[in-house]
């Protein structure tokens, strides 16, 4: 029982993590209707900025934080323009959109490799330790260990994401966004700058993906340019659980991700943890195909 | 001053100097090589070509690295001293393996099929090296392992060797000096379960834990790039170890080490070799101390050898070794040194040379091939000790 609850902790705050990066992933798909797999590229480079302003540039994390956010926008914003942009003003298929995208996230990777080697002497570094407190609270009557950084990035998680729902629901923007997802013709028609809906979701896209490399950078302290790789899969599996498009959904499965896998961890090892995600989601796409909170393409938006 | 007296100072200097001199001759610094066994060479080409496979790239670049520039510093060395013979220079043309097996096959049929080299250094992990070290087998062409620690490697063929103690020699006295140090009785095992590595070290682990008598409480795995290790670790330090014995490498050490302080394990955690690095050390910081492993070197050997090639390679790198780097340091001499006593740059010829090495003074200590083509030194048992590792029972004696 007393593991459980250290479980149940170690299952959040990594949650929380999935759910910044899996959001990056719902919104860009609830807008354009296309996966962007270079996402996980631009969580990687949030770890990356991050890094470098707080261990080559010596910034206070205050200001390191938001201005990778911001690089790692900037980025998404270039991935618009590179490898969609260009794709669809030409009419390309979707899927030739999705595989631009991984072609872009594949050239990022690589350079990222390129300036990790005279930055840093080899494809790894770390975060400096102490950076944040890193004494756990120790709750002796639940035997529960918790390390400040896990609870602060559930907390941050959770404030973008409100911030995110109220600028989709509440203001003028998202109404807009709102618009061009449900039809991009009709938005044109009503006088919506589509272009800029599409530049301004990448950027919040990018700046949640990048939150969530720079979190996740603070948590593990390693930072490599394959970083994404592992939390690429479980981004998509966190959208597909939670239902394509849906922005709770998304949050709900990055939640849920993480606490599949670290139970199956707990009780039958670390190599079958993807295994048991994925059998889970095949078990529920199969009662509900458009997963847990997806709604029909015609009521989407 | 008569002619005699004049004679009789002229003794008294020389007889008063000789012992100096002695003393002088004795100071000299050692020197690396068989320089006295083997002859001067005299039918070898002006360029000699070997291979170098490390993993530059990815995260197993932490040992990779420092491997690469060992045996650039190792070949400098060489071909200074003309080791070789006058005019003779050793060549290696590196390659990256990125801890992928598919690319070290790829590295190692480019170097044998392509680039014809004499010999190969490396591929750093083991996996590597059981995937590309038959296609040096095929060939012909003598590869050694100078990371390899994995069981089975030189059981690929007789073309195949290593300078790296296997896990096999070495933890069995690491789990013996522990458990005589420690009291251990009881203990919680973490593994990495895809990786040759790991695997054979954590079998390794398991039997020597058998024949001390200390209990395994309970096991997990996890896969290699794995970051977050709270699962696991939150099952096993509720299980009260007296130990944590791990079988990572170097990423996944750092983070095991530090996650498990963070949950408030404060015990021992006895690594195997994955943990000899001193990037182990410094990214997990305080949290490391307390960290036991074995090794097949130690900065803190008493080695002459192995002082003089810490201050090279310190004076070159700006940075001290490891014992990823002492190891291809003294691959690239073991290498040279069977060129040299070959007398040849056929491949046939190199590897019976290399087979046939043994005393030889270096700065694992002294060095031989057995006759399965495996290292024979004394290996040490390490503590890391304010951001540092030191002997075992010295550190034990100290406190």
């Amino acid at each position: 029982m007393d593991s459980f609850l250290q479980q149940v902790v170690n299952a959040v705050s990594l949650g929380a993590i999935y759910s910044l990066f899996a959001l990056g992933y719902a919104l860009v798909f609830s807008i354009l209707g296309v996966l962007n797999l270079a996402h996980s590229a631009v969580f990687m480079t949030g770890a990356f900025f991050g890094l470098l302003l707080v261990d080559k540039l010596d910034q206070p994390l205050w200001i390191a934080a938001p201005l990778a956010m911001i690089a790692a926008g900037a980025v998404s914003v270039l991935l618009e323009f590179v490898a969609f942009r260009p794709l669809r003003r030409r009419g390309a298929a979707r899927m030739s959109q999705l595989i631009s995208s991984i072609g872009a996230a594949l050239l990022i990777v690589n350079l990222a490799q390129l300036a990790f080697k005279p930055l840093w002497g080899g494809t790894e570094a770390y975060f400096p330790q102490g950076l944040v407190p890193d004494q756990p609270i120790v709750i002796e009557a639940l035997s529960l260990r918790i390390v400040p950084i896990r609870m602060i990035i559930l907390v941050i998680a959770l404030a973008l994401v409100v911030a995110l729902q109220y600028l989709v629901m509440r203001t003028r923007i998202g109404q807009q966004m709102r618009a061009v997802a449900f039809n991009q013709r009709t938005a044109a028609l009503l006088g919506v700058n589509v272009g800029r809906v599409y530049v301004l979701t990448f950027f919040l896209a990018g700046l949640l993906g990048g939150a969530a490399g720079m979190l996740y950078g603070l948590v593990f302290l390693n930072v490599t340019p394959f970083i994404g790789d592992d939390v690429a899969l479980v981004g998509l599996t966190a959208i597909v659980l939670g239902g394509l498009g849906s922005i709770n959904g998304a949050l709900v499965g990055g939640f849920l991700v993480a606490a599949i896998q670290t139970f199956s961890i707990a009780i039958g090892g670390s190599s079958y943890k993807n295994a048991v995600v994925f059998g889970l989601l095949f078990v529920l796409l199969l009662a509900r195909p458009q997963g847990l909170f997806g709604q029909s393409e015609s009521t989407r938006a | 001053m008569s002619l005699l007296r004049r004679v009789l100072v002229v003794l008294l200097i020389v007889a008063l100097s000789a012992p100096i001199a002695l003393v002088a001759q004795d100071e000299e610094e050692p020197q690396m090589g068989l320089w006295e066994a083997c002859a001067d060479p005299a039918n070898l080409p002006e360029v000699v070509t070997i291979g170098a496979i490390f993993g530059q790239s990815g995260n197993i670049s932490v040992y990779g690295i420092p491997q690469s520039q060992a045996v650039a510093l190792a070949v400098e060395q060489i071909n200074e001293a003309n080791y070789l013979g006058e005019g003779v220079t050793l060549e290696v043309i590196y390659e990256d393996s990125a801890g992928a097996n598919e690319q070290a096959i790829a590295a190692m049929t480019k170097l044998v099929e392509e680039d014809g080299v004499v010999a190969v250094l490396g591929p750093t992990l083991s996996s590597e090296a059981f995937s590309a070290d038959p296609i040096a087998q095929e060939n012909g062409v003598p590869v050694m392992g100078v990371s390899n620690t994995a069981g089975g490697i030189t059981d690929m063929g007789e073309f195949v060797f290593r300078n790296s103690l296997p896990e096999a020699s070495v933890i069995p006295g690491t789990i013996a000096q522990a458990t005589e140090a420690l009291g251990l009785e009881q203990v919680a095992v973490l593994y990495g379960n895809d990786d040759d590595f790991t695997i054979s070290g954590y079998d390794v682990f398991v039997s020597a834990l058998e024949e001390n008598e200390v209990e395994i409480l309970g096991e997990a795995t996890f896969a290699r790039g794995d970051v977050d290790f709270n699962a696991q670790l939150t099952q096993l330090v509720s299980l009260e170890p007296d130990a944590l014995v791990v079988s990572a490498l170097a990423a996944e050490a750092t983070q095991i080490i530090v996650q498990a302080r963070q949950l408030g394990y404060e015990g021992p955690i006895i690594g195997g070799n994955g943990f000899n690095s001193p990037a182990v050390l410094t990214n997990a910081g305080e949290a490391s101390d307390g960290v036991i492993v074995g090794a097949a070197w130690n900065i803190a050997s008493p080695e002459a050898l192995s002082s003089l090639f810490s201050e090279a390679y310190e004076e070159a790198y700006g940075a001290l070794p490891d014992q990823f780097a002492t190891q291809a340091y003294t691959g690239a001499w073991l290498m040279a040194t069977a060129i040299r006593c070959a007398d040849s740059a056929e491949s046939a010829d190199v590897r019976d040379a290399l087979a046939g090495i043994t005393d030889f003074a270096s700065p694992l200590g002294m060095f031989s091939f057995d006759e399965d083509r495996n290292p024979v030194h004394d290996p040490v048992v390490q503590i890391a000790q304010g951001g540092a590792f030191a002997v075992l029972g010295a550190e034990m004696a100290e406190e």
